[in-house]
């Protein structure tokens, strides 16, 4: 430390305009870097850019697909969020959609090919089950054995990889696909009504934006959210109130499971029909961008999950139309990322230039 | 909406008309080809394959056609959309280049009847749906000749994507190629559930190193493993594309996979109005499989064997899966010089006798 040039010092009161004007920033910046990244490939900066942001929002199939690939994003990082906040780390988002897609999933395929009106909200209800179900291991090992919930809920995502694998290997594949691991294509009583005629689009978004609705009047008009942020702030207060730790650690794992469990659900009798082991494409994931990105706000979050969707779809739409190439959503994506961690550091430290050893600090 | 872009359509059918009518000056537009790719066009294996293939199209027809590609499309829910979206932007011919395409495009191809597709390694057809495969198990079976030789440990490594027929197949032939020159070698498999992820790939290779194999062979895309073999010294097997130059010690020989050929005369189909569903499933007969050139870790024996092996298959003079030929669990399944059919083949999901371990399932 005594011989650093460039020091963090904490700032004793960071601005909260600026905290919440950091994803702002942070995006204008990866726009100003797409620039510089788009013009030294040597593709035109601003046809690429706006191929990127805009032109996905110019037809009803770009607006369609933004809301299936946002769908999944806004539930889980929703869930999520609320761990977030309390300080309880569920990595495994990924592991609870895979397990709530078969659960739900298996329900279709038991009432194969039949099934009434009954059979969506059946499926759903089995998808947050299953999601809550994977959840509550992490938990469980957390509250119980003091396991670290980041690593157990991380690992959990492959078995639950594999558990998928299995199934449609074997239980659930269907019996006229050669071997090959899928699912038989669920039955039209188990899949989702369309959001937009002759598109993918499906009333999974219409859930999620209601359960960001509900979400953010839960964060900031009851006593839920209070203990939340209490938990995530002060522990020690949250403990000394009469706050139960198993319970915030239990109530925060089955929020999360169970919405990410339902987006597996969605994602099965959505866009994909069946099961198939390529299911998880890395939604669970993603969403922990989501949710910070979304400063672990409900209402932050659905701006978010719609603006990282509109970088993927336009990526793609600029890999086709520029050929560009495929990277350059993943490099938005990092940028994004990383222009906000970064400015939250300028936010809540002060960089000190010079040799001088912090105070307090001295001797080798 | 609708309305107008149903006005647009009479007006642009109506100018065609009128130029079509006006003489011979016309130009034709070019013929717009897409091409869906599983990893990237870099992998130096499959998807540079399929590219190799695209660059063939594009050196025939030169301005008659527009190539389009996109690469590195994850064989779940993202790829009905990049499919979809070729297609609504006036390709006339899309082609789709993994297993994991396969519903995806037949979902597409029903909602664009005047777009033809052709899915590559997949099942199902349509009016608009052709598919096409390579008979890759010709050359794991002349690959197996190579590694038996090779192998001093008498074991063989393998690296297996997914339990899939097409990857089963590919190593019941490679055992049955090792064991016509050598009735003891053993074959170590392990399984890395994705097509392309090169760490992955290596660390595969060396758990199987540590494990006394000394040939590596592979059903994924990177040529990491061939690397890792000249690293460590012992031998490996390129996959889809000649990958000697990852390994010029080390390589035995490399399966390549050539759809050059079949996708020039795919698009000339398109071209001239001739095109038709089909399933054409090629082998060393038609050019579509080659074997690269034997590296310096062949003996000369290894090379008669391996060559006259190789002429036998491409005459159709023999068949790699010719009976007697038992499962793993000891019940028949071919009889003495009965050969397997295509449809058994195609759906091929269980070890033959003398493969340890158990297939996942």
């Amino acid at each position: 430390m005594r011989n650093a040039m460039v020091r963090l010092e904490p700032r004793r009161e960071p601005s909260r305009v600026m905290l919440y004007a950091t994803p702002f920033v942070a995006f204008v910046l990866t726009l100003l870097a797409g620039l510089v990244l788009f013009w030294a490939l040597g593709k035109d900066p601003v046809r690429a850019l706006g191929l990127i942001f805009i032109t996905p929002l110019t037809s009803v199939r770009g607006v369609a697909e933004l809301l299936v690939k946002s769908t999944p994003l806004i539930l889980i990082a929703t869930g999520l969020a609320f761990g977030f906040r309390a300080g309880v780390w569920n990595i495994g988002a990924e592991g609870q959609f895979t397990i709530g897609a078969i659960s739900g999933g298996a329900v279709a395929l038991y009432f194969h090919p039949g099934g009434g009106p009954l059979l969506l909200p059946a499926m759903m209800l089995a998808g947050v089950l299953g999601g809550v179900a994977w959840a509550a291991i992490p938990a469980l090992l957390r509250t119980h054995f003091n396991a670290n919930e980041i690593l157990t809920s991380l690992m959990l995502v492959y078995v639950a990889l594999l558990l998928l694998g299995l199934m449609v290997q074997g239980p659930l594949r269907d019996p006229q696909s050669y071997n090959f691991p899928e699912s038989k294509l669920f039955q039209n009583a188990a899949l989702l009504p369309a959001l937009i005629p002759k598109t993918r689009a499906h009333i999974g978004f219409l859930i999620a934006v209601g359960v960001v609705a509900v979400a953010h009047v839960l964060m900031t008009r009851h006593i839920l959210g209070f203990m939340v942020r209490v938990f995530g702030d002060a522990p020690r207060a949250a403990a000394f109130a009469g706050f139960s730790e198993k319970r915030m650690v239990w109530l925060s794992f089955a929020i999360s499971g169970g919405l990410a469990g339902l987006s597996g659900l969605f994602e099965a009798a959505g866009p994909v029909g069946q099961l198939v082991p390529q299911l998880p494409s890395g939604y669970g994931f993603t969403a922990i961008i989501v949710a910070f990105l979304g400063r672990l706000q409900p209402l932050g979050i659905l701006a978010a999950g719609l603006l990282l969707g509109l970088t993927h779809i336009g990526g793609e739409t600029a890999q086709i139309t520029m050929s560009l190439p495929s990277a350059t959503t993943s490099v938005f994506q990092g940028m994004l990322l990383f222009f906000l961690l970064a400015s939250d550091v300028l936010v809540n430290f002060r960089l000190r230039f010079g040799l001088r050893a912090p105070v307090g600090v001295g001797g080798n | 909406m609708i309305d107008r872009r149903m006005m647009l359509g009479a007006l642009t059918g109506a100018a065609a008309l009128a130029v079509g009518l006006s003489g011979a000056v016309a130009q034709t537009p070019p013929l717009k080809v897409g091409f869906v790719y599983v990893g990237p066009i870099g992998d130096h294996g499959w998807s540079y394959q399929h590219h190799q293939g695209l660059l063939a199209v594009k050196k025939e027809f030169g301005d008659k056609v527009e190539t389009t590609f996109v690469e590195n499309v994850p064989e779940g829910p993202d790829a009905e959309r990049v499919i979809d979206q070729l297609a609504s932007q006036g390709h006339k011919l899309i082609i789709t280049t993994s297993f994991g395409f396969m519903n995806p495009t037949v979902k597409v191809a029903a909602k664009y009847p005047d777009v033809k597709f052709e899915h590559m390694t997949g099942f199902k057809q349509a009016d608009n749906l052709a598919t096409a495969n390579i008979r890759f198990y010709e050359g794991r079976y002349i690959a197996g000749i190579l590694a038996a030789k090779a192998s001093k440990t008498g074991t063989i490594g393998y690296i297996g994507s997914f339990p899939i027929p097409e990857v089963v197949m590919g190593i019941n032939a490679t055992y049955l190629g090792a064991k016509s020159v050598n009735p003891n070698i053993k074959l170590k498999i392990i399984w890395v559930s994705t097509w392309f992820d090169p760490g992955k790939e290596a660390d595969a290779a060396k758990a199987l190193a540590d494990q006394g194999v000394d040939i590596i062979m592979q059903h994924t895309d990177s040529p990491a493993p061939v690397k890792f073999a000249e690293e460590r010294k012992i031998f490996a097997v390129g996959q889809a594309s000649d990958m000697k130059a990852f390994g010029p010690n080390s390589i035995l020989t490399s399966i390549i996979d050539n759809w050059n050929g079949y996708y020039v005369s795919r698009v000339k189909a398109v071209l001239d109005g001739s095109w038709k569903t089909g399933d054409v499933w090629g082998g060393f007969n038609t050019g579509m499989l080659a074997m690269g050139g034997y590296g310096p870790g062949v003996a000369a024996d290894a090379k008669a064997l391996a060559d006259a092996a190789k002429d036998k298959i491409s005459k159709g003079e023999f068949h790699p899966f010719t009976g007697p030929l038992k499962k793993q669990d000891g019940t028949e399944f071919l009889k003495a010089g009965e050969k397997m059919a295509d449809k058994d083949l195609a759906g091929m999901n269980f070890y033959v006798e003398g493969i340890d371990g158990a297939l996942p399932k």
